[in-house]
């Protein structure tokens, strides 16, 4: 008789999610040739990222918001129009050529939505930055202030609900006065009274609102990821997860205020992280589907160097990240932790995880001192340079991924990448990617 | 015990420095030796940045622990506050479509601790303001921070909206934050790329004529 999946090894788990990956439930394929690319495609991810050697190296092209541009239109437009979305990153998929796999447009956000709840914690094109501005950012803020650890330690749904949704949603104002839900007990007489508030009414009617805006932009960004999959390509990203410290440190309590909090309040800074670690292995768990890519994608920030000294990092940034990453390990998932800036001073910390077990996506790390520390223990993925797919000519990018292959190739254990990802550019630049990987990165 | 001041600050031990600034005050000191003895201290903070013994998050910390004492001395300021001597006027700011700051502030910090006068314009700077400041303070060094690509082409625009002043002789211009580096140098036609704050310290020192 068959295990149940609680009695599985990690290794099992895992083992049984890349089967699944390998052989999608829901994919009708346009063509046997699209199965088979399809295989061949997850074979040579799932190879890579057990630090194996694959046929050749994979390569993952860097196009975020690439495919909106490449269309001759724009963020703000596809954040706004689902039909031109959908075009655009339908046209780079039939237009840009073999791909080991394809990204879609699901960080595109949609534009009526974040509109309805009045959202603050982003800017966007035409919404609070120039229209042609080609990314999407975050407001830093202290958006939890000093003196409220408590109330988060204490019941982080209730913290949520009441006290830091309002600040980030204008919207959600009301919710302050709103009784925390676990005051709803026995017979409801006067639970509900709040919810009749005219006020109170207005936020949830914008939640609605941008509940049903996400449900048409999520059939549309449905039906892109499901026909590049049907053409054989497959997602490699099933969800997001942050360290603990990020979560704290980017949209609560600002870089400023946890930069101050690792002085003032170490204690308290530590115990908030300890309590965002089950809810954030949680959330990443449930992200992943039946039958897509086991990978969650981490991307790592405040914990860069020069961000903090490896004292610093090794007392506040790394052991709840390292809770996160192992949870996920055990359910046989890979994280793929995409360090952003350079990590060329924590590889001697981070190399003690377990064999094979993550990868890591670099994005400025010297990736042969990456390779020398974490060779045959971890996958590598990454990075040439943003500034060059972005100014370069095809011939300077196709040169700098064959020495990249060339350091971090032997053995297997890499995927070629970017080191962050472009939105404008040549699409050229991107093709020599692909020819890199096909021409330099075949195992023998 | 003025000394004391000075390496407890350096040392960013938080309730001593209040406790002494306190009891100076109480003595009747001057306040202006306070704050003279403040920014040595930050001087030593900037230095052990600059060593790799400090990181951000001291930065930051010994940040604060200047606005505290500041605060704590200005009611008895009497007077003009003597000005110590700058080293020259450095304009710093994000570019236009950027609204990142980390990296621009501690740019900041380190050029202010290292005796620059600098104009911090903040983030998402449009290409007039820059224009606007370089001539009002006629400023010789100009350092544009971005974090996203979307700053390749602000800074270019930027260089470009500069020359078209007819003041980009006149001045020299660093580049430097996330995707920053020596090709987007060349793209946006700037005179040098820093990949950190001592960079753009040692850049403004070689431009400015000091040592």
């Amino acid at each position: 008789m068959e295990k149940q999946w609680a009695e599985l090894t990690p290794d099992e788990k895992r083992e049984e999610r890349f089967k699944r990956w390998l052989s999608p439930r829901g994919v009708t394929f346009s063509s046997p040739e699209a199965e088979k690319a399809y295989k061949e495609r997850v074979t040579r991810l799932i190879r890579a990222l057990k630090v194996q050697e694959p046929d050749r190296v994979p390569c993952i092209l860097p196009a975020s918001n690439f495919p909106a541009y490449y269309a001759g239109t724009d963020l703000r437009t596809v954040m706004y129009d689902y039909d031109e979305l959908k075009r655009a990153w339908l046209k780079f998929l039939h237009e840009i050529g073999d791909q080991d796999t394809f990204f879609g447009p699901v960080m595109v956000p949609p534009g009526r939505a974040l509109e309805a709840v009045d959202y603050k914690l982003y800017k966007w094109p035409g919404h609070g930055l120039a229209g042609n501005t080609t990314t999407y950012q975050c407001v830093e803020g202290e958006y939890m202030k000093a003196d409220e650890y408590d109330d988060l330690i204490k019941d982080p749904s209730n913290f949520w609900l009441r006290i830091y949704l309002p600040r980030v949603f204008g919207a959600f104002e009301p919710l302050r006065n709103i009784p925390p839900f676990t005051t709803i007990e026995e017979i409801a007489i006067m639970s509900f009274v709040p919810y009749g508030l005219p006020d109170v009414q207005a936020a949830f009617e914008a939640l609605l609102k941008a509940g049903r805006e996400s449900l048409k932009w999520a059939a549309v960004v449905g039906e892109v990821s499901q026909e590049a999959l049907e053409l054989g390509f497959p997602g490699i990203m099933s969800g997001l997860a942050k360290a603990p410290f990020d979560t704290l440190g980017d949209t609560l309590r600002g870089t400023q205020g946890i930069m101050m909090d690792m002085f003032q309040r170490p204690a308290k800074l530590q115990e908030a992280m300890e309590r965002i670690t089950p809810l954030t292995i949680d959330s990443a768990l449930s992200s992943i589907g039946p039958s897509s890519a086991p990978i969650i994608m981490m991307p790592l920030h405040k914990g860069a160097d020069g961000f903090m000294s490896e004292k610093q990092y090794e007392t506040f940034y790394w052991p709840t990240l390292k809770k996160v990453v192992m949870s996920l390990v055990n359910e046989g998932i890979v994280p793929i932790l995409f360090a952003e800036g350079s990590y060329n001073r924590r590889l001697d910390i981070i190399k003690e995880l377990p064999k094979a077990s993550v990868a890591w996506y670099f994005d400025q790390t010297d990736m042969a001192r990456a390779k020398e520390v974490l060779g045959g223990k971890a996958c590598l993925i990454g990075n040439v340079p943003t500034s060059l797919i972005m100014t370069g000519t095809p011939q300077q990018v196709k040169e700098h991924c064959r020495k990249l292959i060339e350091v971090c190739g032997p053995g297997g254990g890499y995927v070629l990448a970017g080191g962050a990802n472009i939105d404008e550019g040549n699409p050229d630049n991107l093709r020599a990617m692909m020819e890199a990987a096909k021409e330099y990165g075949v195992y023998k | 015990m003025s000394g004391d001041l000075v390496n407890l600050l350096a040392d960013l031990k938080e309730g001593e420095v209040m406790g002494l600034v306190k009891q100076r005050l109480d003595a009747g000191e001057e306040p202006i030796k306070i704050l003279e003895d403040s920014r040595k201290g930050m001087e030593i903070v900037g230095q052990r940045f600059a060593d790799g013994e400090y990181f951000l998050p001291e930065l930051v910390y010994s940040g604060e622990l200047l606005k505290q004492v500041t605060e704590m001395v200005k009611p008895h300021l009497t007077g003009s506050a003597t000005r110590t001597k700058r080293l020259g006027k450095v304009v710093i700011g994000t570019v236009a479509g950027d609204i990142h700051d980390i990296g621009l502030n501690i740019v900041d910090f380190m050029l202010d601790v290292n005796g620059f006068e600098v104009y911090n314009l903040g983030v998402d700077v449009p290409v007039e303001a820059f224009v606007a400041k370089m001539k009002e303070t006629g400023a010789p060094v100009l350092g544009l921070s971005g974090f996203l690509t979307p700053a390749f082409d602000a800074m270019k625009e930027t260089v470009e909206a500069l020359e078209k002043a007819g003041l980009r002789d006149k001045m020299k211009i660093m580049i430097g934050g996330g995707q920053m580096d020596d090709e987007v140098k060349k793209y946006a036609r700037a005179d040098a790329y820093g990949k950190d704050a001592m960079a753009a310290v040692s850049l403004a020192k070689q431009w400015i004529g000091a040592s």
